[in-house]
C-alpha cells in the first residue's frame, strides 16, 4: 500500500501537527477529583500511550482534550500558545478528532454523510456530494479501507463503523488523533489493520494519543508512554524499557494480583451436561457440541464468525430455525429464554449497558432480577431474603464496597461485569454461557473474573466462553471450537498453538 | 435513585441512605410552597369545603395517571387512555342497565381492561412505537363509541340514577367515595410497583428491555399488562365522571390522556422510563389541581392557568433530562 501521507492528512495543505503542553490539568466530579495535575508534553508525530486501570483517568483526559468535557485547572497550550477547549467544535478547529468507545455516528444516515459530518461541501447550503464521495474514495484508497460508501451506518458491524470514524477525523484534516480504546471491539486482523495505519500516520506527522487496556499492543505501537493511577499522573516515559509486567505493576500500584490460574484436568468420564445439535439460524449454520460437567469450552473466531450468535441461539434469545438443545438429556424448548433459564441456561450477554444491566437500578434490583420468583409470597417480595442473597452474591463475585444500593450505572466498569455474574449465582445454573467475559474491564478485575469462571466450571457448572480476544479463550478453555461464517472450522485441545488457531479461523 | 453519582468515588457512601434526594425535594416542595402561599393569601383554600373539592378535582386526572405511570415506567406511553375511558363509561351505562349498578361498574372496569389489553397486543404484535400505536387506537375507540352512542348521551333508567350516582356521595367529613376510589387505587398500584416482583419487572423492563429479556422476563406480557391497567384506571376514572354527570357520552375527557402523562412527569418520573413511583404521581396530580383551584381562589385570569402549567411541565422535564444527563457523564 502506498501511501501518499501528505494529502491523506493534509487535505488543504495545511501546517504540520502541533506540540501539545498539559500543565497541571485537573477535572472534578461533584468534589471528587478523578484527575489531579497531568502535566505531559507531546511532540508532533508522536504516539502516545496512556494506561491504567479503569476510572484512573485515561479517558477522562482525552475527553478533555476532544472538547467533551472542560478541565476544571490547568492550561493546554498548543505550539506554546494557550488554547481553550470548550467543545467538541473547538478541539476539531485546533485539528483534533476524538474517537470515543461509543461511536459518534448517526446511524440511520449513509457512511458518506457520517464522515462529512456538519461539514459537507456545498454551494450556499447545497449539498455537493460528488465532491465529498471523491475525497472519501482517495481516503479510502490511501488507508486500505473497504466500505460501502451508501451503506447505512446502522448496517456496518462495529469495525467498519470505526473505519467510518477514523475516516471522519481525516476528512477533517486532523493532526491529532485521540483514540479510546479502539481496538476493545475489534477482531484480529481489523486490530492489525488499524495498527499499521496509525503507525504510517504518525510517519507521517499525526500525533496520535491512544487509550487501551492491551498492554503489548501499546508497547508494540507508542513512542511514549503515560500512567495513571486513581487521577494521578504515575509516570511519563519513552515505551523503551517497559514490559507487560512492569506497566501493570505502575498501574495497579503493587505487584499484580497472581495470574490467572489454568484450568485443571475434567474427568473424562463426566456427564455431558449440554448438548447442542444443528443449531441453524440467518448467523450460524448447523452447529453441534457437547459440554461435560466442569469442562470450558472456548469459542474464537473474526469479527462476525458467529460466537455470539451461537451463544444467543443455545440460550434461545435468538431465535432458531432448526437444531436442539439438551441439558442433562432433556429437551429445552426452542427460542425461549425463560425456558433456557428454567433449565438451567444461564448468559452473560457481550454488552452489559445495552444487554446486561438496567443501569438506572439499583445493583440489588439488577442482581435479583433472574430470581424474583424464588423470593416471593403472591408476588410479594421478601426483601431480607433479597438483601441476604445478594450479599452473599456480591461477596461470591468480589465486589468490594457497599454497592447494594447504588445504581449499577455508577459502578466501575469491572464491578459492572462482575454484577452480571453475580446476577446468576444466587440460583447456580448448569450452563454458562458467557459472552466476552472481560471486554473493557481493568486488569485485576480481569484476573478475578478468570478465576471467577475457573471456579464455576469446577462446582461443576458446564462453561461455553466467546471472546474476541484469543489469549483469553486459549487460557480459559479446556477445548477449543473456531468458528468462521457461522460454521465450526476446527477443534482444538489446550495444546494448540495460537498460530494453529489464527489460521484456522482465517482460512 | 438520584445520589448515586456521587458513590462512583466517594468513599462515604455510608449515609447515602439517608441524604436528601433533590428531586424528591423539589417536587414536594413545590407543593408545600403553592399549598403554604395559598393557605396564608386565602382565607377559602383552607376551608373542608374547598379541600373536599380539590380532592375530587384530581380524581379523574388522578386514575389516569396512575395508569399513566406504569406505562411510562415500564418504557410505553398510553394515548389511548381517554377513548378507552369514554368507551368504558359508555359500556358501563350499557351494562347498567342490563345488570344493576355494581355489575355495571364491575364490568366497566372489566371493559377498560380488556381494551387496554387489546390496545398492548396491537403495539406488542405490530411492534409499532406505542406513541403511534395507542394514539391510533385511540382514534378507534372514540369513533367506536360514536358507533355505539350513534353520538348521543347515554344514562342508565331513572330509577338506578340514585344508585349510579354511588361515587358522588360523601363517605366521611365530607370526602367522596369518588376521592377514596382514587386513593385505594395510589395504594394498590403504589404497593404493586414497590413490593412485588411484578413491579420490579416493570421497572426493568423499562431501564432496559433487552436486559430484562434476557434475564428470562417476558417483556411483551409485562408492556400488555401495562396497557391493562392503564385501561382499568380509565374505566374507573370513567364511571367516576360517568357517575357525577349520569350519563356518559363519545366525546368525554377528550384529552386527558395529556394531562395526565403532564401529572406524571411533574412527579418527577422520568420520561425515559425505568424511574418514578406512584406517589410521584399523586404529588403531580395534585400541584396540577392546586394551581388550579388557586388561580380560581384567587381571582386570576385562568388563561394564564396553561401558561403556568406548560412552564411546570419543562421545568420537570429539563431537570430530569439535566439528571440523566449528569448521572450519564459520570
Amino acid at each position: 500500500m502506498t501511501l501518499s501521507i501528505s494529502e491523506l492528512t493534509d487535505p488543504m495543505g495545511e501546517s504540520p501537527a502541533p506540540s501539545i503542553k498539559l500543565d497541571t490539568v485537573g477535572k472534578s466530579y461533584a468534589g471528587t477529583s478523578v484527575l489531579r495535575g497531568v502535566t505531559l508534553t507531546i511532540a508532533p508525530g508522536e504516539i502516545h500511550g496512556l494506561l491504567g486501570e479503569n476510572g484512573a483517568g485515561k479517558s477522562t483526559l482525552l475527553k478533555i482534550l476532544g472538547g467533551v468535557i472542560p478541565a476544571d485547572t490547568g492550561t493546554v497550550a498548543f505550539d506554546q500558545k494557550h488554547v481553550r477547549i470548550g467543545s467538541p467544535r473547538d478541539s476539531i478547529e485546533l485539528g483534533v478528532s476524538l474517537i470515543a468507545q461509543e461511536l459518534a455516528l448517526v446511524p440511520a444516515r449513509s457512511v458518506l454523510e457520517n464522515v462529512f459530518l456538519g461539514s459537507w461541501s456545498n454551494i450556499f447550503t447545497i449539498a455537493r456530494s460528488s465532491r465529498d464521495r471523491a475525497v472519501l474514495e482517495k481516503l479510502m484508497d490511501d488507508t486500505g479501507f473497504h466500505l460501502d460508501i451508501d451503506a447505512p451506518v446502522s448496517s456496518l458491524p462495529l469495525g467498519k463503523a470505526q473505519q467510518v470514524e477514523i475516516l471522519k477525523a481525516l476528512a477533517r484534516g486532523s493532526k491529532v488523533l485521540c483514540l479510546d480504546e479502539p481496538t476493545a471491539a475489534l477482531g484480529e486482523v481489523d486490530t492489525k489493520n488499524l495498527i499499521r495505519l496509525l503507525k504510517q500516520l504518525a510517519a507521517s506527522g499525526t500525533t496520535i494519543i491512544i487509550v487501551s487496556h492491551f498492554l503489548e499492543e501499546i508497547l508494540g505501537l507508542a513512542d511514549r508512554i503515560t500512567v495513571l493511577r486513581d487521577g494521578n499522573q504515575i509516570v511519563t516515559d519513552d515505551a523503551n524499557g517497559y514490559d507487560a509486567d512492569k506497566l501493570v505493576q505502575l498501574m495497579v500500584g503493587r505487584q499484580a494480583a497472581a495470574l490467572a490460574r489454568t484450568p485443571g484436568a475434567i474427568d473424562p468420564n463426566a456427564e455431558i451436561v449440554l448438548r447442542a445439535s444443528n443449531l441453524t439460524n440467518d448467523f450460524i449454520k448447523d452447529i453441534s457440541f457437547e459440554i461435560r460437567r466442569g469442562e470450558i469450552l472456548g469459542l474464537a473466531g473474526l469479527m462476525g464468525a458467529g460466537r455470539s450468535e451461537t451463544l444467543n441461539a443455545v440460550f434461545g434469545s435468538d431465535r432458531v430455525t432448526s437444531g436442539e438443545v439438551e441439558v442433562n438429556g432433556r429437551r429445552v424448548r426452542r427460542n425461549s429464554v425463560s425456558a433456557s433459564i428454567k433449565n438451567g441456561l444461564a448468559l452473560v450477554p457481550e454488552s452489559r449497558k445495552d444487554q446486561g444491566l438496567v443501569l438506572g437500578r439499583t445493583a440489588t434490583d439488577n442482581i435479583a432480577l433472574p430470581s424474583l420468583d424464588k423470593r416471593q409470597t403472591a408476588g410479594f417480595i421478601h426483601r431480607r431474603r433479597e438483601a441476604e442473597v445478594v450479599a452473599k452474591a456480591i461477596t461470591d463475585v468480589d465486589i468490594r464496597g457497599r454497592v447494594q444500593l447504588v445504581s449499577v450505572g455508577a459502578l466501575s466498569g469491572g464491578n459492572q461485569q462482575k454484577a452480571l455474574f453475580a446476577k446468576w449465582l444466587i440460583n447456580p445454573p448448569q450452563v454458562f454461557l458467557i459472552d466476552e467475559p472481560t471486554r473493557g474491564v481493568d486488569v485485576a478485575a480481569k484476573v478475578n473474573i478468570h478465576n471467577l469462571i475457573l471456579e464455576l466450571a469446577e462446582a461443576g457448572a458446564a462453561v461455553v466462553v466467546a471472546s474476541s480476544e484469543l489469549e483469553e479463550v486459549t487460557s480459559l478453555s479446556h477445548r477449543l471450537l473456531v468458528l468462521q461464517q457461522g460454521r465450526v472450522v476446527a477443534e482444538f485441545d489446550r495444546s494448540a498453538s495460537p498460530d494453529e488457531i489464527m489460521s484456522a479461523a482465517f482460512l | 435513585m438520584k445520589t448515586e453519582t456521587l458513590a462512583v468515588t466517594s468513599p462515604s457512601t455510608t449515609k447515602r441512605r439517608f441524604r436528601i434526594d433533590l428531586k424528591d425535594f423539589g417536587v414536594l416542595g413545590g407543593l408545600l410552597v403553592i399549598v403554604l402561599y395559598l393557605a396564608l393569601a386565602t382565607d377559602t383554600f383552607l376551608t373542608s369545603q374547598n379541600l373536599v373539592n380539590l380532592l375530587d378535582q384530581a380524581v379523574v386526572i388522578g386514575l389516569i395517571a396512575v395508569g399513566a405511570t406504569i406505562c411510562i415506567i415500564s418504557g410505553v406511553f398510553d394515548l389511548s387512555s381517554s377513548a378507552n375511558l369514554a368507551m368504558s363509561a359508555i359500556a358501563g351505562v350499557f351494562f347498567t342497565q342490563v345488570f344493576g349498578v355494581e355489575i355495571g361498574f364491575i364490568l366497566a372496569l372489566l371493559t377498560g381492561a380488556a381494551l387496554g389489553a387489546i390496545t398492548g397486543l396491537m403495539i406488542v404484535v405490530t411492534r409499532v412505537h406505542s406513541f403511534i400505536g395507542s394514539l391510533a387506537m385511540s382514534i378507534i375507540y372514540r369513533g367506536l363509541a360514536v358507533v355505539l352512542t350513534a353520538g348521543a348521551i347515554v344514562s342508565p333508567h331513572m330509577e338506578q340514577l340514585d344508585g349510579f350516582r354511588v361515587w358522588t356521595r360523601s363517605v366521611v367529613g365530607g370526602i367522596t367515595s369518588g376521592t377514596l376510589l382514587f386513593v385505594l387505587a395510589l395504594i394498590i398500584f403504589g404497593l404493586i410497583l414497590w413490593a412485588t416482583t411484578y413491579g420490579r419487572r416493570i421497572y426493568a423492563v423499562g431501564g432496559n428491555a433487552e436486559a430484562a429479556r434476557l434475564s428470562g422476563i417476558r417483556t411483551p406480557l409485562i408492556h400488555v399488562s401495562a396497557f391493562a391497567i392503564s385501561g382499568l384506571c380509565a374505566a374507573a376514572a370513567g364511571m367516576v365522571l360517568a357517575s357525577r354527570a349520569g350519563s356518559a357520552q363519545p366525546a368525554m375527557a377528550t384529552g386527558l390522556e395529556l394531562t395526565a402523562i403532564a401529572a406524571v412527569v411533574i412527579g418527577g418520573t422520568s420520561i425515559m422510563g425505568g424511574a418514578g413511583a406512584v406517589w410521584r404521581t399523586a404529588v403531580g396530580v395534585m400541584i396540577l389541581t392546586v394551581i388550579a383551584n388557586g388561580f380560581n381562589l384567587m381571582g386570576w385570569d385562568t388563561t394564564y392557568q396553561q401558561v403556568v402549567t406548560g412552564a411546570l411541565i419543562l421545568i420537570a422535564v429539563a431537570a430530569d433530562s439535566l439528571l440523566i444527563h449528569r448521572w450519564r457523564r459520570s
